[in-house]
């Protein structure tokens, strides 16, 4: 089950590069990191390109308007990373493997020490900003669970009967 | 007693127990050290102003540890308005590893929080284990041995954070159970816990405790007015694995803030560090005291209580 996760996270950073490389904007992208648990969310990236028109306001740093913030600006100003539009370029897909962890922490880079992974940089800038823009923020307005999922979280068919109390060792 | 015997007596007795004394000093020292964890210890730094309260760790804890069924869907939201007997939020059992909390704070309006063991440096709940059940791994989860548990509930008693939970519903063997940290399936093959892995909003960040700590101490530094100014789990109780950040007071949700720095085990390591002492001492001391004591019945005094007795018998 952890492959299947993990494979899928490779596969989304792998498409996120690719249309990075291109240097196309997409109309809507397919986030389906978490396809064994949930179906992949169909994000109109037209749509919040007409709404926000700010690229800044989702791609810190990197495109657009660079915000305040500016904190990966200092060193990589000038640099092709800027220009790297795509969140896995930045945001790893892995945060917490032990070579990751390694590789992080020997690079004694304090700037890259608390930076989010891709998961938690999606959910953390989405909702955030649904949050203030009244958009959707439960889990299943944004990708419905498949059936692993429900299974996972006891819900839909899985629901539990309060039958099957038991005791485990 | 003649004045003499009685300097004797006393001489000695201050020998002995200047001895005493002296072999205590080593005993004190020893028992006043503390553990800080292993140097590759990992923890988890828990930032509670990003739990959103998915439940989302309570479901993978469930699967990874083969929980059981649950009493309702962890979709249910409902349980965060559950309180037991004194108004008691959710606690770890044996059957829920961990739970996630809504506490309703004056300034910073509901707070989520996630509770389970906080694998700490130096755990109560093994220095209260008789049969030694429990162990502080290298990698930082303080785990059990469930085959040897006799199900005293010690630990329970002797936890600062009332984890261990215990298994009621088991009739012939009943034992405790509370979080290992993943342990065996996940954490000793450099893997996160479950919890952390599902995590959306990374509010769960894993990784060895030294790192964390500045992780956290950093969080604090670069958002002014956020946070409390305290990374809980630093020092109480001698650090902890898990560690907390939050806006609003501890106190408001649900952390025990009275706790203190000092380890548990150190209300009774100094009286622990005696035990052999007292036993190697004391029985020669006493024997001493009494040898002494006696002393002055010579056997002729003893020879006449005797002569004593056999005129009563005679009489």
């Amino acid at each position: 089950m952890r492959m299947i996760w993990k494979s899928a996270w490779v596969l989304a950073a792998v498409g996120m590069a690719s249309a990075a490389v291109a240097s196309e904007i997409p109309d809507t992208i397919s986030l389906k990191s978490l396809s064994n648990l949930y179906e992949p969310v169909k994000f109109d990236h037209a749509r919040h390109i007409m709404g926000i028109k700010d690229c800044a306001a989702c791609h810190h740093h990197a495109v657009g308007t660079p915000t305040d913030e500016g904190k990966c600006k200092r060193c990589h100003a000038g640099t092709p990373t800027l220009m790297k539009a795509g969140c896995s370029s930045c945001h790893p897909a892995d945060p917490f493997s032990a070579v990751f962890l390694k590789t992080r922490e020997a690079e004694r880079a304090i700037f890259h020490r608390d930076t989010p992974g891709l998961k938690a940089a999606y959910h953390r800038s989405c909702t955030a900003c649904h949050e203030k823009t009244s958009g959707p923020t439960g889990c299943l307005d944004c990708h419905p669970r498949t059936e692993a999922g429900d299974q996972l979280y006891r819900s839909g068919k899985y629901v539990p009967t309060g039958t099957a109390k038991t005791s485990h060792h | 007693m003649s004045g003499i015997s009685r300097r004797n007596f006393l001489k000695a007795a201050g020998l002995i127990g200047g001895a005493a004394a002296t072999m205590s000093l080593p005993c004190r020292s020893w028992g006043a050290g503390t553990f800080e964890g292993y140097p590759d210890g990992m923890g988890v730094l828990v930032d509670t102003t990003r739990c959103i309260g998915c439940r989302s760790c309570e479901a993978a804890c469930n699967r990874e540890q083969n929980l059981g069924e649950p009493e309702s869907s962890f979709d249910d939201k409902t349980v965060f308005d559950q309180t037991g007997e004194g108004g008691v939020k959710r606690r770890p059992d044996e059957n829920h590893f961990t739970v996630v909390n809504r506490y309703d704070t004056k300034e910073k309006g509901p707070v989520f929080r996630k509770i389970q063991c906080n694998h700490c440096n130096e755990p109560a709940c093994l220095t209260s284990c008789f049969v030694n059940a429990y162990t502080k791994t290298k990698e930082g989860a303080v785990i059990y041995n469930s085959k040897v548990c006799v199900g005293c509930r010690n630990c329970m008693i002797a936890c600062p954070f009332n984890v261990p939970g215990y298994s009621y519903s088991s009739v012939t063997n009943p034992i405790v159970r509370k979080c290992i940290f993943c342990h065996e399936t996940r954490l000793k093959k450099g893997l996160p816990p479950a919890c952390v892995e599902i995590c959306p909003q990374e509010a769960l960040t894993f990784g060895h405790r030294k790192e964390l700590l500045k992780v956290g101490h950093e969080r604090i530094r670069a958002n002014p007015g956020k946070y409390v100014d305290q990374v809980y789990g630093e020092d109480v109780v001698g650090g902890t694995g898990w560690l907390y950040l939050s806006a609003a007071h501890f106190d408001e949700i649900g952390f025990d803030t009275t706790l203190g720095k000092e380890p548990i085990i150190s209300n009774v390591k100094d009286f622990l560090g005696t035990v052999p002492m007292v036993l190697a001492i004391w029985p020669a001391l006493f024997s001493g005291f009494h040898l002494l004591a006696t002393k002055k019945d010579g056997h002729g005094d003893h020879d006449k209580q005797e002569d004593d007795k056999n005129e009563n018998v005679q009489s």
